[in-house]
């Protein structure tokens, strides 16, 4: 059912856990399945230098999770924003089509842990303008 | 990779290799259509009426009340389809549970929108009806009363005697569907007023794509399938000869050592039930502690997901299911855990483990020690348990 890439994240998720001193925080949860989707971003000069999540979820939403981590990891917060659920998905070597939807949960995670840290520090973010976490992802 | 773990016996069953010896001829020299008038399907038909008397005996009913099916999900359509058509001038009330197998759900449903009306009786949190709903719920429109034996998630035992008794003095008619009570609890539909029952064959170590409806002489009802005059003119289409032989000797076997067999596997599952309680924190048991399957174990451990759960135990090589929504084609939890008013969020964390005849005590040890890790693991990924922890 699932790829390898996705296996892998999913027995070895990458970043897992919390950052204590986090400069955005996000959670998101799938309001279709009940999955809930927790992300921790530590940014220094524009830079994500550090992100944890925690996930309560399926495979596949662990799995893209860490995905959505890596991909962010040392990217700027622009280049962030460019990581869209699909980029998370072809990154894992594509996901079932019914578990799309996961995916989707990491791209909010990661958008409404900037959205954190954008209001926090009172730094706009470019695209965040319509962003609602609480939206249906489907 | 090392051996499976099979613990998904609800699901199916593997074939006996008893139950292949009897078919394999029927599936080659004794080839013969049961309607034909030459020997070779002569041989097929005594094949058939053989396995139909095996079938009989094993529930107290006679040979001629056993209707030979395409599995369990045709004999459900077809006992509650077939009822309601033929019934019609006398009522047009149908009475179920929400906990039913979707074979007996969706029929219903479709039987909505064909102008019945359907009652879907709540069961309580152990997944049991309320004898007195039922009751009340029959009016002078009923023509039927449809409650599972057993239930295939949880596997809590109806009081079947009770409705049987119920559906008689009331002049309705019952039908149980008891695929999962076949071959692994006792049934005398006399002894318990059933008037239609569904089985299927590969839930007891037969093969799939066979079952067989019990239809109590007199009981008045349409045929589902037409065509030919197979099965006294009730169910058309030319017998699965090797199925029907396979099905006949898999209930022979089902009911050999009964009390033993039932008795293991009993122990197996409280053993089960008893180490995870032993071992892990936050876990509910879904079902009825007595009242239940010999083989179901069906847990929630609280904070994290079934899929990812079930994932996890396949890489150790043990095969279970879930009632989470992220392993349902819909997403939506199962019907059954939300019925027993089990939170979306608690259903989520469902796991089903279905023992059988291959499991042993030490398989039941090895599966426990794997799923302390794994749920341990899944737990200190999941954001829910990071308030429960901070908390204790
Ligand atoms: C309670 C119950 N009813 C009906 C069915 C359907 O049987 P079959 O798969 O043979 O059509 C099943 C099996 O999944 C079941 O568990
Ligand atoms: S998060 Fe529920 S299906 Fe993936």
């Amino acid at each position: 059912m699932y790829s390898e890439k996705v296996m892998d994240h999913f027995l070895n998720p990458r970043n897992v856990g919390e950052i204590e001193d986090a400069d955005g925080i996000g959670q998101v949860g799938n309001p279709r399945c009940g999955d809930i989707m927790k992300m921790y971003l530590k940014i220094e000069n524009g830079v994500i230098v550090d992100a944890k999540f925690k996930t309560f979820g399926c495979g596949s939403a662990i799995a893209s999770s860490s995905m959505a981590t890596e991909l962010i990891k040392g990217k700027t917060i622009e280049e962030a924003m460019e990581v869209t659920n699909k980029a998370v998905a072809e990154a894992l070597d594509g996901l079932p089509p019914i578990k799309m939807h996961c995916s989707v949960l990491a791209e909010q995670a990661i958008k409404s842990a900037l959205l954190d840290y954008s209001k926090k520090n009172n730094v706009y973010i470019k695209g965040l303008e319509d962003f609602d976490p609480t939206e249906d992802v489907h | 990779m090392k051996k499976l773990i099979y613990m998904d016996h609800a699901a199916t069953t593997p074939l006996k290799k008893e139950v292949l010896d009897e078919m394999l001829p029927y599936m080659k020299d004794k080839f013969g259509n049961p309607s034909s008038i030459y020997s070779l399907g002569g041989q097929s038909k005594n094949a058939v009426e053989i396995a139909r008397e095996k079938v009989a005996n094993a529930i107290n009913a006679k040979p001629r009340e056993i209707f030979f099916t395409g599995g369990g999900s045709e004999a459900d359509n077809w006992a509650i389809k077939g009822v309601a058509y033929a019934n019609r001038n006398r009522g047009n009330h149908i009475i179920t549970s929400k906990i039913e197998h979707h074979a007996v759900l969706h029929t219903c449903e479709y039987l909505e929108k064909q102008g019945f009306d359907v009652t879907y009786l709540d069961v309580d949190e152990y997944g049991l009806i309320d004898l007195e709903q039922l009751e009340r719920s029959i009016t002078d429109k009923t023509i039927l009363i449809s409650i599972m034996f057993a239930n295939n998630e949880i596997g809590t035992i109806q009081p079947i005697k009770e409705i049987g008794r119920i559906a008689k003095e009331k002049g309705v008619y019952f039908h149980t569907d008891a695929v999962q009570a076949i071959g692994h609890i006792k049934i005398d539909v006399d002894e318990l007023n059933i008037d239609l029952l569904t089985m299927a064959a590969h839930k007891f170590y037969g093969p799939k794509g066979i079952g067989a409806l019990y239809i109590r002489q007199g009981v008045k009802i349409d045929p589902l399938i037409s065509g030919g005059g197979q099965e006294r003119n009730r169910r058309a289409g030319t017998e699965n000869v090797p199925g029907i032989v396979g099905m006949g000797k898999a209930i022979e076997l089902a009911y050999e050592n009964f009390e033993e067999k039932n008795r293991r596997l009993t122990y197996l599952r409280n053993r089960l039930i008893e180490k995870i309680f032993e071992k892990i924190d936050y876990v509910r048991l879904n079902g009825h502690p007595t009242q239940r399957l010999p083989g179901n174990v069906n847990v929630c451990f609280e904070f994290i997901e079934g899929e990812s759960l079930l994932l996890s135990l396949d890489m150790a090589g043990i095969a279970g299911s879930s009632g989470s929504a992220c392993t349902s084609g819909s997403l939506e939890p199962s019907h059954v855990l939300l019925a027993i008013g089990l939170p979306h969020e608690i259903a989520h964390g469902s796991l089903r483990l279905t023992l059988g005849d291959s499991n042993t005590e030490e398989e039941i040890d090895y599966v426990v020690e794997k799923l302390v890790g794994i749920v341990a693991r899944l737990r200190e990924m999941s954001p829910l348990y990071e308030k429960v922890k901070e908390v204790k």
